[in-house]
Parts: C-alpha cells; structure tokens; sequence
C-alpha cells in the first residue's frame, strides 16, 4: 500500500494536481495517456492553457455530456472530448510538424523508467507484449519542456527513478521535471534535484523508494497541491 | 443532382476487386476514428484479398474496423505506431500469425506526407539513441544527430472522408481526418469511402481538405450509420 494515499487513483490524481500548477496562461501542452490524461479534470476553465491532441487538434475541451458525445471527436486515448474556444483541426502530418518543429511548450508524458540523468524510457518493456511507441519518440525529441507524471515505484514497489535505463530509451533527450505522488525533482544538468516532498512522505522514504542518486535542494519544500 | 453522378463512385465490392494478394494498402484512421468502415468489412469477405500489408496508425481496436481484417486473417503485416491496446493484434504477434513494423507516429505521418509530395525521405531528431534508429543512416546538422527515414507510399490507399463532392473533393469530421489527407496522396489508386456524397459546387472551397484530382474512386459507407455519436453497423 502507498503510504498515506488509500489508493493507486489517489496517487495519480495527486501526480495530475501538481503538475497543472506547472502549466503556465498561454502554454501549448500535450498530454499522454495515462497519469497525464487526468490533468484535463483539474484545469481551470480560465487557466489559458491550450491543450494539443497529437490526433489533429489544438484547443481539446472537457468530455461531452453524454448526448453530445461524437466519436469522430477523440482524444489521443480515444475518448471522447469537446472542442475549446479558438480550437482548430488538423491532420496527423501537421500534429506532429507541431510536435517535432518545436511548437509545443510543455509535454506531460508517462514512463516506465526514468534514470538519474533524466533520460526517459515510456514505450518498450524488454520480453513483454508492448507493441507501440505512438508518439512518445516525436515528443521526447522536440517538446520545449518535459514532464515526466509517475507514481514512484511499480504496484511490487519496485522503483522507476533509477540509476540507469533497463528498459529501452526513447530518444536522448531528458526529462525537465519528474513529478510523483511524493516527490518532485527537477533535472538540473544531468542531476536529479529533489526540490519537494509530499507531506505523507519524509527523506528517509524517497532515498528508500528511489534508486538513482540525486542531491537535496537547499530550498525542499513541502509538495503544495492546491 | 443525384448521387450518381458522381462519375467516381462505385460499390465497395468494385473497390475490393481491385485489391491483389500480397497488395500493400494505406489505411486511414486513428483507432477506429476516421476508418472506412464498409470497405473494410467489404474486404473481411473477400477471398482474394490476402496476405496484406496495412500501413495504418494502429490496426483499429479488437473486433473493430482494421481488427475485424485482423480476425478475418487477411493481414500477413502490420505498419504503424501503435497496437499495444488491440489484444488480438498483440496475440497475433506472439503466435507468428503478423508481422509488426513500428514507426513512431510523427515519423510515420510525415513518411506518408513525403511519398505523396515527391520527397525520398527526410531527416528527423525522433528516434535516435533508440532502437527505432538501428540501422538507419545518421547525420548531424548544427550539431544535432538526425536519422533518415523514407518516404511511404503504397499501391492503394482506403481512406475515410464525411463527405464527398460529385467530383471526388474531400472535407473531413473533426479528428476523422487524421492519417486520411496524406495518405490520399500516397498511393496508385485512391479509394475514399464517405459517409454522403454531395453536389459539385456546394463545398466551400476553403473547406475541402483534399482536392478531387486525388481521389480516383469513391465508396458510400452504406453499412454503418451513426447512431449516438457512434458509428454502428446497419442491420441488414
């Protein structure tokens, strides 16, 4: 059981709050399946923040009441969504000219395993049945900024934040920041940076929990959610 | 006017017939977003039609669109970004029953782009340092590794389209039009299935997404209506 958090929902969701207070007015940012799809449901409706879809559309809006539900309207977990204010269509080639040309601040992405110098690997488990890699390669590449949303160990407690990648990478590029449901590190010259720690947790734990080396903030912090 | 006047379109069993074994085909879609339906299931009757290689983002959803050829055994390969979620696919891949080629998706979008615009191939920052890079030709650019990836074309494209002119110009449903507009320039023989067909003229202009002059056949998806913001099959 994760301490302090009921369950595996109440971690994510925790993961999902504390990034959207990273999301600056103005920002263009893609949100991955998983953790990251749940950031949707805590943006504020003023909070000026474009979401992209990498399936043609910039400006995805909350999901539908149900009988306005059009599954020619899809998010890239294909679920049904609404189209924002200003929103726009476009094809799969222009998406992801969007991605790769750099035109996305921030993507918020989830991962298998990060390693200590924030290297990501979010699309392969060596022998297991994972047959995609989507566009998580197109993002690691060229988003302005990563996020990585993880819960911080696997479901046998296992850690993701490690010192080097065991499962394969995606691309060379590193992580900005690492978010879980108790810590934040930023990715500071090749070092993990532990900047916060949740309330529910405390040092001893993280050092327990994480494997990869990272040094302390001189200003931690208690990790604020709301 | 009527919509036969639309000298482009024939049934999808006319569509199907020019399909070959061993044919490669682009397959629009996005998950079963923006999917021709009624050809596909046209084909999943066909026994000519095997041992294909579809170029498709993912191979529909289990049972569903392109996982319904899946079932059907028509498909020897598969190309795209993404089948972790269509188990039928997954298990298809551990038995030997298909072959999985995996593009990252930008990759793979712009692949087709390219083999529509009379590009060979470009050069992109996604995937080096991966595996998807191994045996790919590398080069710096200011600094920066690329790898080479080639353009994608193939001998039929089967694309999905909301409307149709009489003429053959496309406009598209929200995020159905997706991989759609490129591979409608990628291939020999186009195919757009539609769910309405719709005078010359009507269209504005600023809307048609792709233009009548790549569109060589249209299809009327006359076995799935929309029901509830769903696409479900017509009951005979």
């Amino acid at each position: 059981m994760l301490s302090g958090l009921s369950n595996l929902r109440d971690a994510r969701i925790r993961i999902a709050k504390r990034i959207v207070k990273e999301l600056h007015a103005g920002a263009v940012v893609n949100l991955g399946v998983g953790i990251p799809s749940l950031i949707q449901n805590y943006l504020k409706p003023d909070s000026h923040v474009y979401l992209q879809s990498e399936n043609g559309l910039l400006g995805m809006g909350p999901t539908p009441p149900k009988d306005e539900i059009d599954m020619n309207l899809i998010s890239a977990s294909k679920h049904p969504i609404s189209l924002g204010i200003g929103s726009s269509l476009f094809s799969s080639a222009d998406s992801f000219a969007m991605i790769r040309g750099g035109h996305i601040d921030i993507a918020v992405m989830g991962a298998l395993q990060v390693s200590e110098k924030g290297e990501i690997a979010n699309w392969a488990v060596p022998g297991k049945d994972i047959l995609g890699v989507g566009g998580a390669m197109d993002l690691v590449a060229s988003a302005k900024k990563i996020i990585i949303a993880i819960t911080h160990v696997t479901k046998d407690r296992t850690p993701k934040i490690i010192q080097k990648l065991t499962y394969p990478s995606s691309g060379t590029r590193a992580a900005n920041l690492i978010v879980t449901e108790k810590a934040l590190f930023e990715v500071k010259d090749n070092t993990l940076l532990l900047k916060e720690i949740a309330e529910d947790s405390s040092l001893q734990e993280i050092k327990q929990l994480t494997e990869a080396h990272f040094i302390i903030s001189d200003d931690l912090q208690t990790m604020k959610i709301n | 006017m009527t919509i036969g006047e639309c000298k482009k379109r024939i049934s999808a069993k006319d569509a199907v017939k020019m399909i070959q074994k061993g044919d490669s085909l682009l397959v629009g879609g996005f998950g079963i977003c923006g999917t021709p339906f009624t050809l596909i299931d046209t084909i999943t009757e066909s026994n000519h039609a095997r041992e294909l290689t579809i170029i498709s983002n993912n191979l529909g959803e289990a049972g569903k669109g392109l996982g319904k050829l899946l079932i059907s055994k028509h498909i020897k390969k598969a190309i795209g970004s993404y089948f972790t979620t269509n188990r039928d696919a997954v298990k298809a891949w551990n038995n030997g029953e298909l072959e999985i080629e995996l593009i990252p998706q930008g990759s793979l979008a712009e692949a087709i782009r390219a083999g529509g615009a009379g590009i060979a191939g470009f050069y992109t920052k996604t995937g080096v340092g991966t595996e998807i890079a191994k045996g790919k030709e590398e080069r710096d650019f200011e600094g920066e590794t690329y790898i080479f990836v080639r353009g994608i074309r193939a001998r039929l494209a089967l694309i999905k389209a909301d409307k149709a002119d009489t003429m053959g110009n496309l406009v598209y449903a929200r995020t159905a039009r997706n991989f759609n507009p490129m591979m409608a320039t990628a291939a020999d023989i186009v195919i757009a299935e539609v769910d309405e067909i719709v005078e010359a003229g009507t269209l504005d202009p600023e809307q048609i997404i792709t233009p009548h002059n790549y569109v060589d056949y249209v299809v009327l998806n006359d076995r799935y209506e929309k029901i509830g913001g769903e696409y479900v099959e017509r009951t005979k």
